[in-house]
């Protein structure tokens, strides 16, 4: 049996619907302190709705339990920063005074270099890097990443997750990310939570790949009933 | 006539530097035109002053106050935006403002201002407003970043969006309703766009892009209302071309930056 302060997240029959359309079902899952955990699944599967719940941004059924008082980081998908005249250190300062010097250079870049430029001048690339720096320097506990490489090439996406990773682990940040690349999500995440409207797999993300799951993800809304994960144990 | 010039360039220096502040955010909120057409709210207002004998400003501003709460309350029923909202209230208050307006002069004095009335008490209002506007402004400008930055965001960080625009739409009114004095209801939004609309152009950060507004607002109605004074002719024309001047200034800057070696 695990101690139950392991978790730092409890969700319990989550269901949320929008203009009387069901969005989630029955949603039941738990995340460890510290992990990470990748939410899959199709456009439209009820991935941004999710931390959209988890963020008190929609009206929800059922339960969504933090433990005890947890600060939550979230970088949504869409973020209109490129038309602003926001400098990288505003940006950042936005969030947190800190030593900036070191927070870009955990994200490889060199602070002499973009502190003091537009963010509308940054590169792909660049800007994602940032992002990652402006999500962790106010040290959340949790970190709700939506897409953390959309508009991303795909030779710097596994760059970016690798250090992600890296970073969420030193600062022992738990992250909850959605993505739709199953490869980094098998390479990246502890755990896989797979959606498409209701729970179709939840367990390790090395079994996320298997075809039976693939099928699952990424056919029709089929909504079975599992057991309520327990964050590695698979209740398939 | 020396004294009502140097109170009404305080008034200017007051209104030019809070509206070219409060203006950034219109500018960056892509509102430009709301805050040009807010301004024609004032005008029924102005002519119940004139017509009931009470201070016109003090219409201008209840009416600006009245209609800024108005829409902001019509955009959260019908979800439509502050655009569409403005660009219906503001026609409507100019038909209204014309058929109340019996004396042409008046409504000449009220279209263009009349720097000519400014005294102690009006300079001495327009500091104190100015200040607790820019004051105001700074407190919520964070808030409005964060939203336009993303809404899902800066709700999830506690910002009541719906309060801080109300809050916004009624610092926008008064900036205004002192702003009349100077250039009148027809050229006050000029204030509130074209200084932050400059600034932007050459702005690569925010705390740049507010001196400079805010700056940039000063000057305009300095010169406009130095040069009306030289001339003898009203100062709201005036501080409208003093302020394109810096705008084509910022342009050409813009412009040679772009295309340096």
């Amino acid at each position: 049996m695990e101690a139950p302060d392991n978790f730092i997240l409890k969700v319990s029959n989550l269901s949320v619907e929008i203009s009387n359309q069901s969005i989630l079902e029955n949603l039941s899952f738990r995340v460890k302190k510290g992990v990470t955990l990748a939410i899959v699944g199709p456009n439209g599967a009820g991935k941004t709705t999710l931390f959209r719940a988890m963020l008190n941004l929609v009206p929800y059924k059922g339960k969504i339990e933090w433990n005890g008082k947890v600060k939550i980081g979230y970088v949504p998908q869409v973020l209109s920063v490129r038309d602003l005249p926001l400098s990288v250190k505003e940006f950042l300062s936005f969030k947190r005074e800190a030593d900036f010097d070191s927070v870009l250079a955990s994200v490889g870049l060199d602070s002499k270099a973009v502190l003091d430029k537009s963010l509308g001048a940054l590169s792909g690339g660049e800007m994602r890097r940032v992002l990652i720096a402006w999500a962790i320097v106010d040290k959340p506990d949790v970190l709700l990443f939506d897409e953390p490489t959309s508009g991303v090439d795909i030779d710097s996406e596994e760059a970016i997750y690798g250090m992600l990773r890296k970073l969420t682990a030193k600062n022992k940040i738990t992250l909850l990310l959605i993505s739709h690349d199953l490869h980094i999500v098998r390479e990246y995440s502890d755990y896989a939570l797979a959606l498409n409207r209701c729970m179709v797999f939840f367990g390790d993300s090395k079994e996320v790949m298997n075809p039976e799951t693939q099928k699952l993800i990424f056919g029709e809304p089929i909504c079975r009933e599992y057991g309520e994960g327990h964050g590695g144990s698979i209740n398939l | 006539m020396a004294e009502a010039l140097i109170y009404s360039l305080i008034v200017g220096v007051a209104v030019g530097f809070s509206a070219g502040y409060l203006g950034s955010i219109m500018v960056l909120e892509k509102m430009a035109l709301v805050g040009d057409a807010l301004s024609h709210v004032a005008l029924p207002g102005l002519a119940l002053g004139v017509l009931l004998n009470f201070d016109p400003l003090i219409g201008a501003f209840a009416f600006l106050f009245v209609s800024a709460v108005l829409i902001w309350h019509l955009s959260r029923v019908t979800k439509l935006s502050f655009e569409t909202l403005v660009g219906a209230a503001f026609t409507l208050a100019l038909a209204i403002g014309i058929l109340l307006f019996q004396d042409l002069e008046a409504l000449e004095e009220a279209l263009f201002g009349d720097i000519t009335k400014v005294g102690l008490i009006q300079a001495f209002a327009a500091i104190v407003i100015s200040i607790a506007v820019i004051f105001l402004t700074r407190v919520i400008y964070k808030k409005i970043v964060l939203g336009l930055i993303s809404e899902e965001l800066a709700i999830s960080k506690g910002v009541n969006i719906a309060r801080t625009n109300l809050l916004y739409l009624l610092l926008v009114s008064i900036t205004v309703a002192i702003g009349i004095q100077i250039t009148g209801t027809l050229l006050v939004g000029f204030l509130v766009v074209t200084p932050a609309a400059a600034a932007r152009i050459i702005s690569a950060n925010l705390s740049r892009y507010l001196k400079l507004s805010a700056t940039f607002g000063a000057i305009s109605a300095i010169s406009g209302i130095l040069l009306s004074s030289y001339l003898s002719v009203h100062p709201g024309p005036l501080v409208v071309i003093s302020g394109i001047i810096i705008f084509a200034a910022a342009v050409i800057i813009r412009w040679r930056r772009n295309f340096a070696p």
